[in-house]
């Protein structure tokens, strides 16, 4: 399929897109970079080397590191059992995965301190600790991984796998040199995308995350909280990185999604 | 629970029976004969090999146990919750009057004010783009292509202070511009419909996109060679085609747009009849210990979420999407 070039009425229409992309999108990101660095590098560097915004950086990314470690192994098993398994209900299940993404980010920090907040009927707390932090985390980036793997492991035939059984591998050297070479780009795929989620995080975790400095302020928390002290450079410079991992992150998964179709 | 598993495949029974296949016959062929033909039909016989029987119900069950606790326990929580008595007070009766207080009538209005704007900006644009970026070629086209996929790994905080920083009137980048024209952008209603706008703005895209491609542009140049206009050409093949993709689009973004909470907290006043979305009143009701309000609040999202959830996978033709 040949593209056509632009025609006068697409390229008008291609005009006014890039209009409104640029007011929607474009501009107000641009602003966040000049703002973040309008006292200097100098500043910026000041800003974000903070101990105590760096403490709130470094918390971000490592418990996004987690949650996303976690998805890749409970993602990938359940995209297997929805995928190789049988049994009644499983239909819910399918339903029950995509909950996540349906429901309202500050809905779903109410969810989670229903069961495990103050009047928890475990006797579980976790509000304003770490361990709530993670399990927003987790609740919010259920989806990705199964929902990268999931299609990939329909398209990958048992018949492999039941050749290798076949042949005298064992369960775990089928698992090893069958299944997971064909899944861990779709693993990894859907773990970036719940990696960054995890960093941006902040409907689910207002509610949870006590935002004591140093001990549960998250990043997006953090931007909250200069906007509120009326610190717009600070706020700025810390959503800039903020930006920039997400970027990476994108960046990284066009590359790696363009290998694989390449490979295929 | 036996009587919700129809079918040994169910994603793809539902699918076959989705008005999105028997319009958009074209897509899944093209899909199909990429991929080998006895995959679509073929009984899969899970437990043929005894070996892995204890393993397989190890798994089913720590599945099982988890998305519990995860999803299941908590949702269900709120909802007992929403209609659990406090007081002597309770049950039904109570939730609609919680619900029919004034604030929640601003809330919710709001709340729909901006996602419909933001829907139906989203659904012109995202179509629009969506045939430039597929049809057409241009300088930056990738570059582009790339940049509206963006939207959707910004924080939602970030999206809100970056449209503050650049459009709020004492505070922007374009205040004083703003401000002469006398148009009062963020802490008002179109700072909202910009916030909720931008979160859900490459759902449409990404949606559409795909089905594009994979229909290629035979039927298309046929309609032409024949003698139809652009428009008629759009009208009678391209829309047709792509029409479930647009409406599935269009759901997505209208489930983001009524959801989005960080974007609008930093844009808006939030307070009550001042900005105070839907989601907003649930944070700030909880704040205040009205708890119950909170969880009538979060009940209504929680049904309209889940109302999209499953019109989209009614709608979800088969093989689509990851």
């Amino acid at each position: 399929m040949k593209p056509e070039t632009l025609t006068r009425p697409a390229a008008a229409g291609l005009g006014l897109a890039l209009l409104w992309f640029s007011v929607l999108v474009l501009i107000p990101l641009a602003a966040i970079v000049l703002s973040s660095t309008a006292g200097g590098w100098q500043q910026f560097i000041g800003t974000i080397t903070d101990p105590e915004t760096f403490a709130a950086l470094r918390l971000t990314v490592l418990q996004a590191l987690g949650a996303a470690l976690v998805n890749v192994v409970v993602g990938t098993t359940i995209a297997w059992v929805l995928v190789r398994d049988r049994f009644p209900g499983k239909a819910v299940l399918e339903v029950i995965i995509d909950i996540p993404f349906a429901l309202p980010t500050i809905v779903a920090g109410l969810v989670l301190l229903s069961l495990y907040g103050p009047e928890s009927p475990l006797g579980i707390n976790v509000v304003n600790t770490q361990q709530g932090i993670f399990l927003a985390l987790l609740f919010v980036t259920l989806p990705f991984v199964v929902r990268t793997v999931q299609p990939v492991l329909i398209e990958l035939d048992q018949d492999v796998e039941e050749a290798a059984a076949s042949l005298g591998a064992g369960r775990f050297t089928t698992f090893r040199r069958v299944l997971l070479p064909a899944l861990i780009p779709a693993i990894t795929a859907g773990a970036s995308l719940a990696f960054a989620r995890a960093i941006s995080e902040f409907g689910a975790l207002v509610l949870i995350s006590g935002n004591t400095p140093f001990e549960t302020e998250v990043a997006s928390l953090k931007i909250l909280k200069f906007i509120e002290g009326d610190n717009r450079a600070g706020a700025a410079s810390v959503a800039l990185v903020l930006l920039v991992v997400s970027l990476v992150v994108l960046v990284a998964l066009d590359i790696l999604q363009r290998k694989v179709a390449r490979r295929g | 629970m036996a009587e919700t598993d129809l079918s040994p495949a169910p994603r793809t029974s539902t699918a076959d029976t989705a008005p999105g296949n028997a319009s958009a016959g074209r897509p899944t062929t093209a899909t199909a004969a990429t991929t080998p033909p006895r995959r679509r039909r073929a009984p899969r016989t899970p437990g043929r090999h005894g070996g892995n029987r204890p393993l397989r119900v190890i798994l089913r069950l720590a599945v099982i146990v988890y998305l519990f606790f995860l999803v299941v326990w908590p949702v269900s929580l709120v909802v007992l919750r929403t209609f659990a008595p406090v007081g002597d007070t309770g049950g039904w009766d109570a939730f609609v009057t919680r619900i029919s207080d004034p604030a929640f009538l601003y809330a919710f209005g709001l709340t729909f004010t901006a996602a419909l704007w933001a829907v139906g900006l989203n659904a012109v644009f995202g179509l629009g783009i969506s045939l430039l970026l597929v049809r057409y070629s241009f300088p930056g086209r990738r570059l582009l292509s790339a940049l509206v996929d963006l939207p959707m790994s910004v924080s939602p905080v970030v999206v809100g202070l970056a449209l503050v920083l650049a459009y709020s009137s004492n505070q922007g980048r374009f205040g004083p511009l703003l401000q002469s024209l006398d148009w009062q952008i963020v802490f008002s209603t179109p700072g909202i419909v910009l916030a909720t706008t931008f979160v859900s703005l490459p759902l449409v895209i990404r949606e559409i996109v795909p089905v594009l491609e994979e229909i290629g542009t035979e039927q298309e140049l046929a309609a032409r060679s024949l003698g139809a206009g652009a428009v008629q050409t759009f009208r009678r093949i391209t829309l047709p085609a792509i029409k479930w993709a647009l409406v599935y689009g269009v759901v997505l973004s209208l489930a983001r747009a009524l959801g989005e909470f960080g974007a609008v907290k930093i844009v808006s006043q939030g307070a009550s009849f001042n900005g105070e979305t839907a989601t907003l009143l649930v944070a700030n009701r909880y704040g205040n210990f009205d708890e119950a309000s909170a969880y009538a609040a979060a009940f209504l999202l929680v049904l309209t979420a889940i109302t999209a959830l499953v019109v989209v996978t009614i709608l979800r033709p088969k093989e689509h999407r990851s």
